[in-house]
């Protein structure tokens, strides 16, 4: 599997990544051999073998259903790069 | 009748398929410990899991997977013993990490069926594809400034249930009876409140049209529609709309629309290049969800009746139709109310009572069943002094009235109005010879053949009896006087 220049670019906008042109190429480089990279793992024969979703051979601990946190705006508001009152504010997105 | 949209060049069939968005009721949030009342202060039910600081990581909340499972029981769907989380990967503003955790390849809930009941008395299964557990995301609100979003984050987090339908809708009314009887579902359950004022439902409407018994055609996605009205008037819009640009020789493309309620028209959302490109993988946070069998054995004993049950039992139990029963149980309490009531006494009179002048005094005073002015022990009571020929029918119906003006038992209005039915035949008699008396010209008439005065000269004998006379009793003395 290799990348093409359009995907990369794609890629960059899915992610939010501003990209200038010229990094294009360098990046295709990059990706391309972390892909190379990953695709060892397609050498080995994993027909017989349950998909795992983690290393650890435990299941989701759960929590019972109680309210035992919120009430921390202040902190919670804290690094908000613009606040206004008790909101978060950004800049306007509508669709 | 099938639903058909009449274009230029024929008939089209319209396919539907909803997925539900139905708000979990439980304490706190899916993966966090913060609260999900509805109406608090902004940002005031907000962890740091929610706000997605760095480092935090998800704990899953056990009465949001039991409440998952709850639903998947009653819908008759397969339980997933492991399920697992994924990454729903887009930006927004309202979506702190830039991600939203879901179930996508193997949700925990499978198939199962959802039966709706239409205008025309008929039933019709629908196939339920999955029901996944997923968070919910914050609120923006875009009206407090010009050029800036507010974010409220108090609703992200809470856990959502999606609930997908086959495409087995062929109608706006076959949707808003599917949305309708999966509300009364849920709210049976107490799995969701099914408040769509509050946003605890909303729905995304999958609309496509073809020819009949032609393959699916390409479908758009309504999204986010919140009120039944709402879900039945953009499917046909959407689907007109659809129709037009096939019969004008185009092609519908695939994308996502948003329905304007206030000008009727759907349009295009987002760029279709970009459309559900969501890179879903496995959250490394989470572990796979595993069930416990017996837990979920138990979870299934302890369900309530559900409204199928309920309402097919209404019909066996009651000899109630189809219909008296089917509305009968489309709320619990209306069902609990009604059951009080139809326990050991005339269950059809009952079911008479609370869908003909009891609903109409709620509709009039702006009550629900859990707020009626007047109980169901009370209407009960009221059944009683009817069977028990303390007053009639007609007479009831005053006592009714004043019961839901004051409140009072309708034991003391009959007194206090001195209402109480009268059954002395002798002063039944007194009250017809004086009636016959007054009326010697449509006495001769009834004589000469006109049968049909007997109900006149009824209306009058009550009439003098201020209503009260025992209507059998009534008939019987002017028969006896006519004959």
């Amino acid at each position: 599997m290799s990348l093409d220049p359009a995907t990369v670019r794609r890629i960059a906008r899915l992610a939010r990544i501003h990209l200038d042109e010229a990094e294009v190429p360098r990046l295709q480089d990059e990706l391309n051999s972390i892909l190379g990279w990953i695709e060892q793992l397609n050498e080995l024969d994993v027909a017989d073998i349950a998909p795992l979703t983690g290393p650890a051979q435990m299941a989701l601990k759960m929590r019972e259903d109680r309210v035992t946190d919120g009430g921390i705006r202040d902190a919670i508001l804290a690094n908000a790069p613009d606040r206004a009152g008790e909101f978060f504010v950004v800049p306007k997105v509508v669709e | 009748m099938s639903y058909v949209i009449e274009g230029s060049t024929g008939a089209w069939e319209v396919v539907i398929g909803l997925e539900v968005h139905a708000q979990v009721v439980s304490q706190a949030k899916l993966f966090s410990g913060a609260a999900t009342a509805f109406g608090a202060e902004p940002n005031t039910q907000v962890s740091f899991v929610d706000a997605a600081f760095p480092g935090m990581l998800p704990v899953i909340n056990r009465e949001c997977v039991a409440q998952a499972v709850r639903t998947g029981l009653g819908l008759g769907a397969h339980i997933n013993l492991v399920s697992r989380f994924d990454r729903k990967n887009y930006f927004y503003a309202d979506l702190p990490p830039g991600y939203q955790i879901s179930q996508y390849q193997h949700p925990i809930v499978g198939a199962g069926v959802i039966e709706i009941e239409l205008g025309d008395g008929s039933t019709k299964s629908i196939g339920v594809t999955r029901l996944h557990l997923e968070q919910d995301a914050g609120k923006s609100l875009h009206d407090q400034h010009p050029t800036k979003s507010y974010i409220d984050l108090n609703r992200a987090g809470v856990a959502l249930m999606e609930i997908v339908s086959e495409p087995d809708l062929r109608s706006p009314e076959e949707a808003g009876a599917y949305l309708r009887k999966l509300r009364t579902i849920l709210r049976y359950l107490g799995t969701c409140d099914g408040n769509m004022e509050e946003g605890s439902m909303r729905a995304d409407v999958n609309v496509s049209v073809r020819r009949h018994g032609e393959p699916f055609r390409t479908r758009c996605e309504v999204k986010n529609v919140n009120s039944v009205r709402f879900v039945m008037q953009a499917i046909e819009v959407e689907a007109r709309r659809q129709v037009e640009i096939w019969e004008a020789g185009g092609a519908v493309d695939q994308e996502t629309r948003l329905f304007d309620a206030a000008r009727g028209i759907t349009r295009s959302m987002r760029s279709k290049e970009e459309a559900h490109d969501y890179r879903y993988f496995p959250d490394p946070d989470l572990l796979p969800l595993v069930l416990d069998e017996a837990w979920v054995a138990t979870l299934k004993a302890a369900l309530p009746e559900l409204p199928d049950a309920k309402r097919r039992r209404f019909m066996d139990e009651y000899g109630l139709p189809f219909y008296d029963s089917a509305v009968l149980v489309a709320e619990q309490a209306t069902a609990d109310f009604y059951e009080t009531i139809a326990r050991g006494r005339d269950a059809k009179l009952a079911a008479n009572w609370v869908m003909g002048d009891l609903f109409a005094a709620l509709n009039r005073t702006g009550r629900t069943i859990e707020t009626s002015p007047v109980s169901a022990a009370a209407l009960g009571a009221l059944l009683d002094l009817m069977a028990d020929n303390t007053i009639n029918g007609r007479i009831a119906k005053e006592v009714f009235e004043a019961m839901v003006d004051t409140g009072e038992a309708p034991g003391a209005i009959v007194e206090r109005k001195g209402l109480r039915q009268v059954t002395d035949t002798a002063a039944i008699d007194e009250a017809v010879t004086a009636v016959l008396a007054a009326n010697p010209e449509k006495l001769a008439e009834y004589r000469s053949g006109k049968e049909k005065l007997f109900g006149f000269f009824v209306g009058q004998v009550m009439k003098a009896m201020a209503g009260k006379g025992n209507p059998a009793l009534v008939n019987a003395a002017l028969k006896r006087q006519l004959g």
